[in-house]
């Protein structure tokens, strides 16, 4: 009993900083997995990558500028993020070119600019915190943003949900009884960036999107409906937070790559075991039902 | 004389300044139920796609009589089947023009999809994930959603490609219920047959109207040799098309009669 409690419990207990880490963490998971499912849903996986990437040259060349500081490394994101989502999903919505072509295109042009930014101020050991995070280093500024992202997120997907489902399963017959079709898109990729923006403090900004797709691909493997796979998607990224927290903390691992690898120990464990996985898709049926 | 659904005014739609519904003139009026016909090629889905607003039209315009609801199942469904979506939360979409984004879905609602739902002979399929219907059974669910979008105008673009025969009479029995209650009803249809049995008035498209009418007369030989005669390829170098030439008539009314005169000036257009 004592072991389990020194374990799972006394870290948070006893260090200040890891409370503040876990609260971070859970913060990012109730907002990001759910965006992250519908990323999923829309074949937009990759595209969460992209905007990742995008995001990193607004974070260094706020950091170049200011420093390490959380306010204009987070606005310099976000501009940049917008302008990478805006640019391909204009191109995307008003030309013949698809999304993802379009996408890669801005994204690499952005990158780009940002190794080009960053190689004008040589590298830095700080660099390092804005490609790989600090969870375990979360300041007020930073957990405020979080939590700013994470209430913005969860009112927008609760007023939008039903546009944005629909937008999901029949995007023609939205836009055949609602203008809202184009509007919810961008809204859905602006969401994508702020979740993105928020994640990079935490968890850097390759990694940020790991707590958004990995969770999300796990649950899909697990049930059929939207509204219990985002749930779902949330519950393992508030797992994968403590896992990756614990491992952290006792393994004296880096705490981002922590989360991230314990989601997608998640993913993994889905992908053979669960009802619609590897495992039981590949068993042979002894019996199968009359109709 | 009847109200008017439908108004077209010279209505020319189409694709980089190329016509795929070329100078359309004339009104759907209210509870008509036409097929629309045609080859492939010849501008119905695109005529579709213009009463719906999805295309800009080129020139001319087309007005849905106001507070018109409309439903409309495309011949190309951008639905995606591998969305974890039951049958019943594919149907529910419908009640979207009446409780929009934000209204809570009441117990009517739910009746009014259950209703749907068995009038197309789907009883028990609702918490059914989308993914494991046939595609007559995705069908009919689609058509249970234009039930629930309870709307005045109906356009279907090709219902009944690919559906076998009981569940076309299924479906056309919709329609006819339809148009037992008014509504206006435009089916893009291929089988002509079909056309001289069940619907009152037919439109026959080559681009331009060839003729509009009274189904069976519409579709007698000599239209449909007419319609045949279209050159379905684009023209690059097509010469422009010149305002007030092919179109100088004007009718507003039901009576269509005069389409067929007018196909014969295609040559000049």
């Amino acid at each position: 009993m004592d072991v389990l409690h020194t374990t799972f419990i006394a870290p948070f207990v006893e260090f200040a900083f890891m409370q503040r880490a876990l609260l971070g963490a859970f913060m990012l998971s109730l907002s990001a997995c759910p965006v992250g499912v519908f990323l999923m849903l829309r074949r937009m996986s990759l595209t969460g990558d992209a905007m990742a990437h995008a995001i990193l040259p607004g974070a260094a060349a706020g950091f170049l500028l200011y420093g390490l500081q959380i306010v204009p490394m987070t606005i310099g994101g976000l501009i940049a993020g917008v302008i990478v989502a805006l640019g391909a999903g204009m191109v995307a919505r008003l030309t013949i070119q698809k999304e993802d072509a379009s996408m890669a295109a801005f994204y690499l042009i952005s990158l780009s600019l940002g190794v080009l930014m960053v190689s004008l101020r040589g590298s830095s050991v700080d660099l390092m915190h804005v490609l790989f995070g600090t969870v375990l280093a979360l300041n007020n500024d930073a957990l405020m943003l979080i939590g700013l992202v994470c209430a913005l997120t969860i009112a927008s997907l609760g007023i939008f949900w039903r546009a944005l489902v629909a937008e999901c399963l029949d995007p023609l017959f939205l836009r055949s009884v609602s203008r809202l079709g184009t509007p919810v898109h961008f809204i859905f990729l602006g969401l994508v960036v702020i979740n993105l923006v928020a994640g990079f403090q935490a968890l850097g900004t390759l990694l940020s999107v790991g707590l958004m797709i990995l969770p999300a691909a796990a649950a899909r493997f697990w049930t059929q409906r939207v509204e219990i796979m985002c749930l779902l998607a949330i519950g393992l990224g508030l797992l994968s937070s403590i896992s990756g927290l614990l491992l952290s903390y006792h393994a004296s691992l880096p705490s981002g790559p922590a989360i991230i690898l314990s989601a997608g120990a998640a993913y993994l464990v889905s992908v053979i075991a669960s009802p619609r996985g590897v495992l039981l898709a590949r068993l042979p049926r002894v019996a199968h039902r009359t109709a | 004389m009847p109200e008017a659904c439908l108004t077209f005014s010279d209505l020319t739609l189409g694709y980089n300044c190329h016509p795929a519904v070329h100078h359309l003139n004339g009104t759907v009026r209210k509870g008509a139920l036409t097929a629309v016909v045609g080859a492939n090629g010849s501008g119905k889905s695109t005529l579709m796609k213009g009463i719906v607003g999805l295309l800009k039209p080129i020139s001319g315009s087309c007005a849905v009589a106001p507070g018109t609801r409309l439903a409309y199942l495309p011949q190309q469904s951008e639905l995606d089947r591998s969305f974890p979506a039951r049958v019943v939360d594919l149907v529910s979409l419908g009640l979207w023009p009446r409780r929009g984004l934000l209204g809570r879905f009441r117990p009517e609602d739910r009746e009014a999809v259950a209703k749907a739902l068995s009038g197309v002979g789907l009883e028990g399929f609702d918490k059914r994930p989308i993914d494991t219907l046939s595609g007559g059974q995705l069908q009919r669910a689609l058509f249970a959603r234009v039930l629930v979008q309870d709307a005045d105008l109906i356009l279907l673009d090709e219902p009944f490609n690919a559906i076998d025969a009981r569940t076309v009479s299924d479906l056309i029995a919709l329609i006819k219920r339809w148009h037992g209650e008014s509504r206006t009803v435009l089916v893009v249809v291929h089988d002509l047959d079909l056309v001289r049995e069940h619907f009152p008035e037919a439109l026959l498209l080559a681009r331009q109207p060839v003729a509009w009418g009274e189904a069976r007369q519409v579709l007698s030989p000599e239209n449909l040799l007419r319609a045949r005669r279209f050159h379905e390829a684009w023209d690059e170098n097509a010469p422009w098309c010149e305002p007030h030439t092919a179109h100088a008539h004007d009718h507003g009314d039901a009576n269509h009669e005069d389409i067929p005169t007018r196909a014969d000036q295609r040559g000049a257009a």
